[in-house]
């Protein structure tokens, strides 16, 4: 057990405390966290991918992106950098409806992003409806600073798991550490077990 | 080689300064620290005596070379550890911490430029334990820092700035965005493009760009600097979200 810190109260705000992770705090804002400048893809250009160990590599422009069946879902999601954000709003295609059509053989994913960004989860965190490739936020279209035109929605864990700027996920055979998994972040970053970094 | 795990420490208040009116920097001895690289950040968590916790991560100010690590707070009025830690704190607590954490943002002497800092408020923090790994460690790299602060009172660790102007090798620019001091002749005004052009270096030497601020000054420093020419893939940033 940690020891006191003389002098220090806290302003406790008033929320449900079974809704905020260990050493989380609840903001209204929507703060933004990235390694490098927001990238424009124009939406001409932009696809998504499956690909790596799949029986049926898949890939989809813009426009028969958002024709797929979408779902508007609400979920609470909370970053590394401490701050939880409640009853978020978006708009996205389940990754149940993306993995259906490519018959994954890897139990491995990991997510690619323009301008590099990667991260990795186990296949069984993507699917029975806990992953979505979003591309709405409150119902307007996601703005390119929160990941726009789509990210990754994966809110039961860290939010950097969530990857913004998604072009596509790659199946694989072995786990292998994202961006920030090599830095020290925890491989696999469950908000309830605190699991921040690599050796929690 | 081996990440030291990230454990939770005590350290020990060795000083405290006040920087600016709103910013305070908390020098800390912590007993087992296993050092880090400029750049990086810490967490803290204060405990309440039923128990009650709350975390937050800052940037560490000092060099690797120090033995003590500081941190600089800047207050957030409505915020909970922010105000604690620039208002209640004081000389010989005891404050829980665990790092360093974080391995992107950094730079090291033996990486060289040249290097272009670009900080926003207390952005700064960060930008100075390289500027300060840098004065340690005699490097000559090529460094050039572009600081904006809204005004003279505002700008973290004035004179120390004002003493590294005349290393080799290091061109400081400031911009006041809010108020200029009397007589002042350099920028006074938000970050553009010209500005960046011409503080330097330019796109065809490749620098390593660091880019620490408050979300807005970041999007657009990022913006403009990719607009300039600098390969995205060069720029680092690091952004400061509203956090209490």
């Amino acid at each position: 057990m940690a020891r006191v810190t003389r002098g220090f109260h806290g302003r406790r705000p008033q929320v449900d405390p079974d809704r905020v992770p260990p050493g989380q705090y609840v903001t209204r804002d929507f703060p933004v966290l990235s390694a490098g400048p927001t990238p424009h893809t124009p939406l001409d250009k932009w696809t998504f991918a499956i690909r790596g160990a799949v029986e049926k590599p898949a890939s989809w422009s813009w426009e028969e992106f958002v024709e797929l069946p979408s779902e508007v879902f609400t979920v609470d999601i909370h970053c590394v950098t401490k701050w939880s954000k409640l009853d978020t709003s978006w708009t996205g295609v389940s990754l149940d409806t993306l993995l259906g059509q490519a018959e994954p053989t890897g139990k491995f994913v990991l997510a690619f992003c323009d301008g590099g960004y990667t991260t990795n989860l186990p296949l069984a965190d993507l699917i029975g409806g806990q992953a979505w490739i979003a591309y709405e936020y409150d119902g307007q279209p996601l703005e390119p600073e929160h990941g726009g035109p789509a990210r990754l929605l994966v809110p039961h864990l860290y939010f950097w798991k969530s990857a913004k700027w998604v072009r596509g996920i790659e199946l694989r055979d072995h786990d292998e550490p994202g961006f920030w998994e090599g830095y020290g972040y925890h491989n696999y970053g469950d908000p309830w077990r605190e699991q921040r970094y690599w050796s929690d | 080689m081996r990440r030291p795990a990230v454990v939770w420490r005590y350290g020990t208040v060795t000083a405290l300064i006040d920087e600016n009116p709103h910013a305070r920097t908390i020098e800390l001895d912590v007993p087992g620290w296993p050092g880090h690289t400029a750049g990086q950040h810490v967490d803290v968590r204060l405990t309440a005596e039923d128990g009650y916790q709350s975390q937050r991560s800052y940037s560490i100010g000092s060099p690797p070379e120090d033995p003590r690590v500081a941190l600089t707070v800047e207050r957030i009025d409505d915020g909970e550890v922010s105000p604690y830690l620039t208002g209640e704190l004081r000389m010989g607590d005891e404050l829980e911490l665990r790092g360093p954490i974080g391995g992107h943002f950094t730079w090291r002497a033996q990486d060289g430029g040249p290097l272009l800092l670009v900080a926003g408020g207390s952005g700064l923090v960060p930008l100075m334990a390289m500027l300060r790994h840098r004065a340690a460690r005699s490097s000559k790299a090529d460094t050039r820092l572009l600081v904006s602060a809204r005004s003279l009172e505002d700008l973290l660790y004035r004179s120390e700035l004002e003493a590294l102007a005349a290393s080799d090798g290091l061109a400081l620019h400031q911009t006041f965005s809010r108020e200029a001091p009397k007589g002042w002749t350099g920028f006074a005004r938000r970050i553009d493009a010209d500005m960046l052009s011409s503080v330097g270096p330019g796109p065809a030497s490749r620098p390593r760009i660091f880019v620490c601020g408050p979300t807005a000054f970041v999007e657009r420093a990022a913006e403009l600097l990719v607009q300039l020419g600098h390969d995205p893939s060069t720029i680092r940033t690091e952004r400061f979200g509203p956090s209490g």
